[in-house]
């Protein structure tokens, strides 16, 4: 199939980007939307161009790396029949021979651009870092059964769990909030027993290294919750922000 | 700042913020139609109901003096939720400073996206609403502050119904704001989860739909002539 591509390019962090077109031909519809990319990418660096730089890495949708707001939807999954999944899981046989696909980088004020379709996404990791651990014994290992988990809130803490962190739910929120994926990180520790001692305090951390970060505010529109690769719910969002007014009502700060 | 009263300062408080006010206008929103619709048991009847609010509370309280109290929290309530509202709402613009070529909406509805113009068309209806039929300034013909009645059916006769299509396009913006509004509310109280889901939406439906046809009642009825 032959495609027309309508992709970001920007040198550095400090400059301004543009828009380039253009066109590829011979795109295998089996090929996946990176490996159409790649084929772009040879092809630019046959010619001498610099090659167009976008984030990947395990290419089997569990790292997430990859990044890409396609067509104005963020992974471009928005093409029935297939459900949410990353950019890197993405084929080519949802697309149609000679379309024009606009390619973007995730934009939000917490994740600068760095180069072409890369953004750092290091607001994130602070995030976590904020509370995203819980305490232990030390000592020697524990048996593992010695603390009983009801099986649904361990399901609700492996689905919790699942976020890979990619950011779609801040590229695709109309207000740049990161209440997902904070959500996510909160929960899958807050629902266990073994993240009860920092729960409240976690709640209070994360949310506000959030905020200064630089993320918007929920409006509670669930776009994050439609482009999301990893089904996360807009429950957590819910339960954050009981977590959120209890942890106030008890002075935690 | 500790606790909620660090609200102010965070978006998830601020939201609090929103939700707390906003459950204060419907509840009050519901009392207010509810007292309209009186109207239809006659001049008398409607007019015996509006000086009925000045001894709410009566005899524990003074004449006027619980209705004194109620307008504080209502005024001191849409403040803050105005206040909240464009806080929150520049905030969210400024965080994406670089916007998209393309940025489709795969979930939103018209309510949820609307909610910011909702909101300021309600504030402007609210203070025509105070000079039309509270205070008799300006926008109203033959204002009389002892017949509530007459201000009523006189109000929106007048100019050429031209009030009367005011308050039912206020009306409207109001339906999609507390249809969102009111399932939103939840979620930010931390009160929504896959159970309860359904029956939310089904609730703010209901609200979205009760309270505005309530309102609306009174000045269609005034306009077909069923009330003169
Ligand atoms: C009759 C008066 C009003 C009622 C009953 C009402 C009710 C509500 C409710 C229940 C919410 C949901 C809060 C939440 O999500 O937690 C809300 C949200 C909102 N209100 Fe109002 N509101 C009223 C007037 C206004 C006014 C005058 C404005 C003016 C700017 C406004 C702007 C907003 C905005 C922008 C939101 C969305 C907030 C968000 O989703 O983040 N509202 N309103
Ligand atoms: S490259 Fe790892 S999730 Fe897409």
């Amino acid at each position: 199939m032959k495609l027309h591509l309508k992709i970001w390019r920007q040198e550095n962090k400090n400059s301004q980007g543009r828009f380039e077109n253009y066109t590829l031909d011979d795109v295998s519809q089996d090929s996946s939307f990176l490996e159409m990319l790649d084929l772009l990418n040879e092809e630019l660096t046959e010619k001498g161009d610099e090659p167009i730089a976008f984030d990947h890495d395990c290419r089997e949708g569990i790292c997430g790396m990859c990044s890409l707001v396609i067509n104005g939807v963020a992974h471009g999954q928005n093409r029935e029949p297939i459900k949410q999944v990353t950019v890197c899981q993405l084929h080519m046989r949802h697309f149609h021979d000679g379309e024009t696909i606009t390619i973007e980088p995730w934009r939000a004020q917490a994740f600068p651009a760095l180069k072409d379709l890369i953004v750092d996404r290091t607001a994130f990791d602070i995030i976590i870092q904020a509370g995203g651990y819980v305490s232990v014994s030390t000592g020697g290992a524990a048996e593992a059964s010695a603390i009983p988990v009801p099986k649904k809130d361990a399901d609700v803490s492996m689905d919790a769990a699942a976020c890979i962190g990619c950011g779609a739910c801040v590229a695709a929120c109309p207000n740049a909030s990161a209440m997902l994926f904070t959500s996510a990180k909160i929960t899958h520790l807050g629902i266990l027993p073994q993240g009860q001692t920092e729960r409240y305090q976690r709640v209070v951390d994360m949310v506000n290294a959030m905020d200064t970060a630089g993320f918007g505010g929920c409006t509670n529109m669930g776009e994050c919750e439609a482009v999301c690769p990893k089904d996360i719910s807009l429950d957590f969002i819910a339960r954050m922000n009981g977590d959120l007014i209890k942890a106030a009502l008890m002075g935690v700060s | 700042m500790v606790g909620i009263m660090s609200f102010p300062n965070t978006t998830i408080g601020k939201k609090v913020i929103m939700a707390i006010s906003g459950v204060i206008w419907v509840g009050y929103l519901a009392m207010h139609m509810y007292g309209n619709l009186k109207i239809f048991g006659g001049a008398t009847y409607f007019n015996h109901y509006a000086e009925g609010l000045r001894e709410l509370g009566a005899p524990v309280f003074g004449h006027a003096h619980l209705l004194f109290v109620a307008r504080i929290v209502f005024v001191g309530s849409i403040i803050a939720h105005v206040w909240a509202a464009i806080t929150l709402n520049l905030r969210n613009k400024a965080s994406r400073p670089v916007t998209y070529n393309q940025h489709q909406k795969l979930r939103a509805s018209t309510a949820t996206l609307t909610m910011i113009y909702g909101g300021v068309t309600i504030a402007v209806f609210i203070i025509y609403h105070l000079l039309h039929f509270t205070l008799g300034l300006l926008v109203h013909p033959d204002f009389d502050g002892q017949n509530a009645y007459h201000n009523v059916i006189v109000g929106f006769q007048s100019y050429a119904y031209i009030p009367a299509i005011i308050y039912l396009v206020a009306l409207i913006a109001l339906a999609f704001h507390l249809y969102h509004g009111t399932w939103s509310m939840f979620q930010t109280l931390g009160l929504n989860n896959k159970t309860y889901n359904n029956m939310i939406r089904s609730l703010a439906w209901a609200v979205a739909i009760v309270i505005p046809i309530g309102f609306a009642a009174v000045p269609l009825s005034v306009m077909f002539g069923i009330l003169q």
